[in-house]
């Protein structure tokens, strides 16, 4: 409010006139700068800090000096610890990317789909996807499925069964060429029941305590497997591309968030901009939950802090909530790695026990504000 | 001007359905505003549905200015008819602003920003339903009146040639009411509004279509169609004409006795 009567003495002399801001487009732009700009320093000092946690705990000068190293080639002469240089740069930094990526686009996929079908209880689980990627890994885990690719085993396994939920969801929710977003919620929600039950018959099959223990490893999410291979890299691609398709989409999402009815009066097939979505969400979800499990949470309660933070616009909540849901992931991560060293918890546990308070007390606001 | 010929529409499937509509006749004059008035499930708003395209009939067709609609694509109908439909939002976090800035959309790219000419477009619509006031308070704070006021404001932010209002008087006391329709009425742009309310459609509406049973049992000017003969037997009530200070009101009674009313004959209107 203050920076607005001071814009308008600035820019216009104090005569009568129109307000300098009628559609109050620059305070919220303002806002959305001031967070992207403050996520922005978070996710560095994230990041170094991310990577300097850990069993071993490396300070943050180190840090920094082994990431230049192999960044930006300096300083020529190497004066660290070579175990340091390891831990960092072959064993945690990979572990902070995929974090990073997981947790953005978990966000931006739970921002989409909760617009999609304008329930803010929408996760991007809500699919069946992470119950396709539970099967798929379970079948590798416990019965060696597709071991002849080797370490991309049980992610390519993950991966097919995701797509093959997410495919059935769809085949389901489109029947009768309209996708509605109730038959999409039913679709899922019944694909994922089934699912988890076929996971659940393959650990009962296969009679292996520990191979049981793997999968629920698993299915409560880690990101133990980061390493520099493919299987990042593919994250890492689908996770940015997704962000800035869905980014700029935000008007579309703006308008099929407020009604069918109304993206149609604008312009928007709202089934045919449902599919397309349908189609991006699938694809990430798949991805990433493949690379790290089902860690859940994110994708639920990230949108609401990115809508709190910048109102409900999308093409500022998507990049907001990308870069929230990724800094918070790492944060997730470190607490999952040191809490219990050098035991390392599942990270589904940490997000979902910090999770689920933080949802209750936004529901209670949400309660509070709206009628 | 938006012409309808020989519309039909049945909701269900194809085993089972229930027709709606059947060979229904609809003429919007240019510059003019049209009322289409019926009994609750005479399909009113069905029948506005099809004039914009959400839905689409199977026999017959719709025109804008002598184009079909379906033909036009989404897009680019959009930029000939904006509607207010009954949908609102308005759990929506948006601001007024942003919501009227929405209205934009069939003028950009999907990847296309909004610029300075289509924030002056909303900065207008805004000024012209007088509620330039409102533009950077949140939507779902505003009043019934207030919401109603920027959807008209978002619709015309779509300059558009045509506009379509889905009972734009709902859930609003009488004031806002006249307030709604008045502002329709001046903006001079031709006009389709389904209207619960005769005597709404008395004041405002050049054209009236009577809906009854899926089809059309008269339409023409107001003053032709709004007349005892013709709404008794569609609504089953009492109605008489009273002028007062010069102006022709209409009174709405029940019937003496309370005879279930058959349903109304859709045969011969008074075309």
């Amino acid at each position: 409010m203050r920076n607005n009567l001071l814009d308008a003495v600035a820019v216009a002399p104090p005569s009568a006139g129109p307000p300098a801001d009628p559609l109050g487009l620059r305070a919220r732009s303002r806002r959305t700068s001031a967070w992207l700009l403050g996520l922005g320093v978070a996710l560095a000092l994230t990041v170094v800090a991310g990577v300097g946690a850990g069993a071993v705990a490396v300070d943050p000068l180190t840090t920094l000096q082994v990431l230049g190293h192999h960044l930006l080639g300096t300083p020529g002469e190497v004066t660290w610890d070579p175990s340091a240089d390891a831990i960092i740069w072959q064993v945690r930094l990979p572990r902070v990317l995929l974090a990073l990526a997981v947790g953005a686009g978990l966000a931006v996929c739970g921002v989409a789909l909760q617009a999609m079908v304008r329930n803010v209880l929408a996760d991007p689980y809500l699919l069946g996807i992470n119950s396709g990627a539970s099967s798929g890994a379970a079948a590798a885990i416990l019965f060696g499925a597709l071991a002849g690719l080797g370490q991309y085993a049980l992610s390519i396994s993950a991966f097919l069964g995701a797509l093959a939920a997410s495919m059935l969801v769809f085949l389901v929710a489109r029947s009768g060429g309209r996708v509605t977003s109730v038959r999409m919620l039913l679709a899922g929600v019944a694909v994922g029941y089934a699912l988890s039950g076929l996971t659940s018959f393959l650990v009962f099959a296969s009679g292996s305590a520990e191979g049981a223990r793997s999968v629920l490893f698993w299915l409560l999410g880690s990101l133990g497997l980061a390493q520099w291979d493919g299987a990042l890299g593919a994250v890492v691609v689908v996770v940015l591309l997704s962000t800035a398709v869905l980014t700029l989409w935000g008007r579309g999402l703006d308008a099929l968030a407020v009604g069918d009815e109304t993206a149609h009066t604008l312009g928007i097939s709202p089934d045919r901009f449902r599919t397309l979505l349908l189609v991006v969400v699938s694809l990430c979800v798949a991805v990433v939950v493949a690379a790290a499990g089902s860690i859940g949470f994110v994708g639920l309660v990230v949108p609401h802090l990115a809508r709190r933070a910048v109102g409900s616009t999308h093409v500022r909540v998507v990049p907001v909530a990308a870069l929230m849901g990724a800094v918070l992931l790492v944060w997730a991560d470190v607490a999952a790695r040191t809490l219990l060293a050098p035991q390392e918890i599942p990270i589904g546990i940490i997000t979902s026990v910090v999770g689920a308070p933080f949802l209750l007390v936004l529901i209670r606001r949400l309660h509070a504000t709206s009628a | 001007m938006i012409t309808g010929r020989d519309l039909s529409y049945a909701y269900g499937t194809r085993r089972r359905s229930t027709p709606v509509l059947t060979g229904v006749d609809v003429d919007a004059r240019a510059g003019r505003v049209l009322g289409l008035i019926g009994p609750n499930g005479s399909g009113k708003t069905t029948l506005l549905r099809l004039l914009h395209a959400a839905l689409r009939s199977p026999t017959g067709r719709v025109e804008v200015d002598g184009e079909t609609v379906v033909d036009l694509g989404p897009r680019e109908a959009a930029r000939r008819l904006a509607v207010v439909v009954q949908e609102h939002g308005g759990e929506s976090t948006m601001t007024v602003g942003e919501m009227v800035l929405l209205g934009r959309t069939p003028h950009l790219g999907t990847f296309q920003r909004t610029g300075d000419a289509d924030h002056e477009a909303a900065t207008d619509a805004l000024r012209r339903v007088g509620a330039d006031h409102l533009g950077p308070r949140a939507f779902a704070g505003l009043s019934g009146g207030e919401r109603q006021r920027v959807l008209i404001a978002r619709a015309l932010a779509q300059e558009a040639t045509h506009l379509l209002l889905d009972e734009p008087t709902n859930h609003l006391d009488v004031r806002y009411q006249h307030e709604v329709m008045t502002l329709v009425r001046d903006l001079a742009t031709t006009s389709v509004v389904v209207l619960h309310d005769l005597a709404l459609a008395a004041r405002y509406c050049d054209d009236v279509v009577l809906l009854g049973g899926g089809r059309v049992v008269a339409s023409g000017e107001a003053a032709d169609v709004l007349t005892p003969e013709v709404l008794e037997p569609v609504y089953g009530i009492r109605v008489r004409q009273l002028v007062v200070d010069g102006e022709t009101h209409l009174l709405l009674r029940p019937q003496p006795t309370q005879p279930t009313q058959p349903t109304p004959t859709p045969a011969g209107g008074t075309r």
